[in-house]
């Protein structure tokens, strides 16, 4: 029997940028109606290689052919026309706006506003995506503004639908709803290239998988067939270090926020609704939540960069709310915010620089206000040798590091202040498998050695392997604590707001 | 096709290289204006940047040189503080004035007097007046967030006004004979900034300007306020994680550079320019915005810049005379230079590349 065509095939594909090859021959297809992962680390190629799928980014080397028939897509509107649509990651939505007059706005020749909302209510309803087309945007969830986006694709019935990352923003129920509604796409012929780091996903969801590490093609596999942890170091080239979990004492209370409420320092920011909660010496207590439900908030709060009523956070049974950054530090309590480049640190400043930014108080880096430069650039280069940052030296400005070898910096810095309690935002988001075990680790090991820490992070696999406890976020609530042991998925969601209400996809069996 | 591309880290090499081509390619640029206005290019650009200091007539301008450079360089020191950490007061010129009245004013409330304390106390007033109408743009920052670069910069036109009230009005000279304008300090031996050493056309306020110039330095290299100021400047979040509070930082670098401006008008009205009068103020707060900048906003950059400044002014008064420029011709000249200062400065954070189009 003879093989069926191939929707897409690729070969080798080539796109270099200067100073790195983004791309270096790479060759895959992508049967009619296969769900395709494309796997691999961050910096491995994947982004580039779907821009030039989707015409945004024009490769130097190689071949596509869709169909059979050449493909050069020069502008994303000729790979539209020839049946790709995209969903990218970070959504393009007005939230002034309701949902077909944003869909209108994507759309080439827009019909009359009562034709596509009779279309938009059509093509949800076949796909199982309940969505009010006159609903503000900005009153939807992250998933139902997703289902904006995917249906804005389906409308151009493509036969290929490229997903970038789309799960980051969601919770484990609304991820499954997701899923009902891409398996009936794929039932129906329609290709999905599914771009993930999570690999769980990957094998629930994907027939095919192929892993780029380097830009380069390292591996094509059936994820089903492969566990996890193998496909982990296909990604990663190496064998992954599984950080270790020392037996920890829990000690007496460090850190406890008592009934804050907070209102937002701007407009866009998220009320903080009622917070309670407390972290003993040697726990890691670990928040979850999908983005925006207030994790930046809290984190600046416990920073010290917005203050609250006096009793209402106590370090060590101190009222501190009242107290700003410098002042919380020389208590013991330092924190690590989401943002490495404008907010951890100063982009444009050395490495010494940045050490001292918060390093002053607690390594007594300064005299009578007098800096020691000296002394600053020996801790610079205590973090840099001791959390194993690659660049040349500290002198080297901020920006020019890796976003892995930042974040080492980053927390390296506050962990070598020896503090009583640290406070984490996002601590591995954006940065390589090994470089995320190394500051895991090192995150054990501080609480190992009798500090409290409070890890907010969107990576649920990284809460679980690091969290005592267990708290979830949701629209500036926070959950009780629980037990991190013994939670399941289901439970995680619910406690992260479940699927917000959505309604569930009726596909049919 | 020619490409910008980000350096990876400002590059030393050009950040000191970019003032000197600017100066150059200002007389280059400069050379060609005059060539068109039907004068000799090169003699011009030498009757500039030569003849004041070693020609012929260099005893008369070489002191000159001070006495422009001092209040543009302490100004600019000041203003430099305010820049480097995003905060943006324009309006030095009117605190030049207030500085100036207040300062002239106790000298001349107390007329005569011989008091060896009545100078210092001068100094003292022209400070606080330079500071307190620093501290208009500052409050209604911090209180009302206003932007501080509207109110400071009107504020300039009510100094002005103020300025002429007083000269026409409570400071004019009693004897004077009904002629607008103040007593004259030179006749005033307790309240005249007189030149510290004769002929050179150094008076206490170029001195002060150097003290100015070592302080910002020591600030910015070794303190750690100087360290917050730059750090609000590049990354104003993460200065508020490092525990800097912008409020206190907008007063601090509002107040300084309104402080030293007013010290600069207090010093110029008691010396050079002598008596409050309709218009004694003479530009130097605007002016020295371009010095702090072409200075780059670095103490040392801008003691140079102040002296090539007012190279420029003094030479750019010698060319109107002896080659008849229009001085007009001399403004653009001047505008020219912080074009070009402005345009290169590229150089120290992109890289050129020249390459091929790709084929699309």
């Amino acid at each position: 029997m003879m093989k069926p065509k191939p929707l897409l095939a690729i070969e080798d594909l080539t796109k270099a940028y200067p100073g790195v090859v983004a791309n270096n021959r790479v060759s895959f297809e992508i049967e009619p109606g296969e769900v395709h992962a494309l796997l691999g680390e961050n910096g491995a190629g994947k982004s580039t290689l779907v821009k030039m799928i989707y015409g945004l980014v024009r490769p130097d080397a190689g071949r596509m052919t869709l169909k059979g028939e050449p493909f050069e897509p020069h502008e994303p509107r000729a790979a539209r026309a020839a049946g790709v649509a995209m969903v990218f990651q970070h959504f393009s939505l007005f939230e002034a706006l309701n949902v077909a007059e944003n869909i209108a706005l994507g759309m080439e020749n827009a019909p009359p506003q009562r034709q596509l909302a009779a279309r938009i209510t059509e093509v949800s309803e076949t796909y199982g995506l309940p969505l009010d087309p006159d609903r503000l945007v900005g009153d939807l969830s992250a998933g139902e503004r997703q289902r904006v986006e995917i249906i804005r694709c389906l409308l151009q019935d493509p036969q290929l639908l490229i997903m970038d990352e789309p799960t980051s923003v969601l919770t484990p129920q609304e991820v499954e709803i997701l899923f009902q509604t891409l398996r009936k796409l794929s039932a129906e012929g329609t290709s999905i290239l599914y771009i993930s780091h999570k690999l769980e996903e990957i094998r629930a969801l994907c027939e095919t998988a192929t892993i780029l590490r380097g830009g380069k093609v390292v591996a094509t596999c059936d994820p089903r067939d492969v566990s996890a942890r193998s496909l982990a170091e296909m990604m990663v080239g190496q064998t992954l270090m599984q950080p270790s979990r020392a037996r920890r004492e829990m000690g007496p209370v460090r850190l406890r926020i008592k009934d804050l409420t907070l209102a937002p320092a701007n407009p866009f920011g998220t009320r903080l609704k009622n917070i309670s909660l407390s972290v003993q010496a040697g726990e890691i207590l670990g928040i979850g939540g999908v983005a925006g439900n207030g994790q930046d908030e809290l984190l600046s709060v416990l920073s010290g960069e917005v203050h609250t009523k006096k009793g209402a956070v106590e370090l060590n049974g101190k009222p501190i709310g009242d107290l700003g950054p410098n002042e919380r530090r020389a208590l013991g309590l330092l924190a690590a915010p989401e943002e490495r480049l404008g907010h951890a640190a100063a982009p444009d400043m050395s490495l010494t620089e940045n050490a001292l930014l918060t390093g002053w108080v607690r390594k007594r880096l300064s005299r009578r206000g007098f800096l020691n430069w000296g002394k600053a650039r020996a801790f610079a280069e205590e973090v840099i040798a001791d959390f194993d940052v690659r660049t040349p030296g500290p002198a080297n400005a901020a920006r020019a590091l890796s976003g892995g070898n930042l974040q080492k910096f980053v927390i390296g810095r506050e962990i070598l202040q020896a503090p009583d309690v640290l406070v984490v935002n996002q601590p591995t988001w954006g940065v390589d498998a090994s470089a995320a075990a190394a500051i895991r680790q090192a995150l054990l090991d501080l609480a190992a050695s009798g500090a409290a820490v409070i890890c907010i992070s969107q990576d649920l696999d990284e809460l679980m392997e690091i969290s005592d406890n267990f708290a979830a976020l949701n629209g500036g609530n926070l959950t009780p604590p629980r037990p991190a042991k013994g939670l399941s998925v289901d439970e995680i969601g619910l406690m992260m707001g479940g699927a917000h209400d959505m309604e569930a996809a009726h596909v049919e069996p | 096709m020619i490409r910008l591309e980000k350096r990876p880290s400002p590059s030393r090499f050009w950040t000191m290289l970019t003032p000197v081509l600017a100066v150059v390619l200002t007389m280059i640029a400069g050379g060609l204006m005059f060539a068109i206005l039907g004068k000799p290019p090169v003699e011009a650009i030498r009757t500039i940047f030569w003849d004041p200091l070693f020609g012929e007539f260099a005893y008369y301008f070489a002191p000159q040189l001070l006495v422009k450079a001092g209040p543009l360089i302490l100004i600019a020191i000041g203003l430099s503080l305010g820049f480097r950490a995003g905060i943006w007061n324009i309006g030095a010129e009117g605190q030049y004035i207030i500085g100036a009245l207040v300062g002239g004013g106790v000298g001349l409330a107390v007329y005569p007097s011989d008091s060896p304390f009545l100078f210092p106390l001068m100094v003292i007033a022209g400070g606080l007046g330079g500071f307190a109408w620093a501290m208009i743009p500052a409050l209604l920052r911090t209180a009302f967030r206003t932007n501080e670069i509207l109110v400071s910069l009107l504020l300039v036109y009510v100094a002005e006004n103020i300025m002429a009230s007083m000269a026409l009005g409570l400071m004019r000279n009693p004897d004077g004979a009904g002629f607008p304008g103040s007593r004259n300090f030179k006749d005033y031996p307790a309240a005249f900034n007189d030149e510290l050493v004769t002929g050179v056309g150094m008076h206490w306020g170029v001195l002060a300007a150097f003290i100015a110039v070592i302080f910002a330095y020591i600030l910015l290299q070794r303190h750690m306020l100087g360290f917050q100021i730059k750090l609000t400047g590049q990354s104003p979040r993460a200065a508020v994680f490092g525990g800097v509070r912008p409020a206190r930082l907008v007063i601090f670098c509002l107040g300084i550079s309104g402080m030293l401006a007013g010290l600069a008008g207090l010093f110029e009205v008691t010396g050079p320019s002598g008596q409050i009068t309709t218009d004694f103020n003479q530009g130097y707060g605007f002016t020295a915005i371009i010095v702090a900048f072409l200075g780059r906003l670095h103490p040392v950059g801008i003691l140079l810049a102040g002296l090539l400044m007012a190279l420029t002014y003094i030479g750019g008064d010698a060319a109107q005379l002896n080659l008849g420029l229009p001085s007009s011709a001399i403004q653009a000249f001047q505008g020219m230079l912080l074009f070009f200062l402005l345009g290169v400065d590229i150089l120290s954070n992109f890289r050129i590349r020249f390459r091929k189009r790709e084929v699309v």
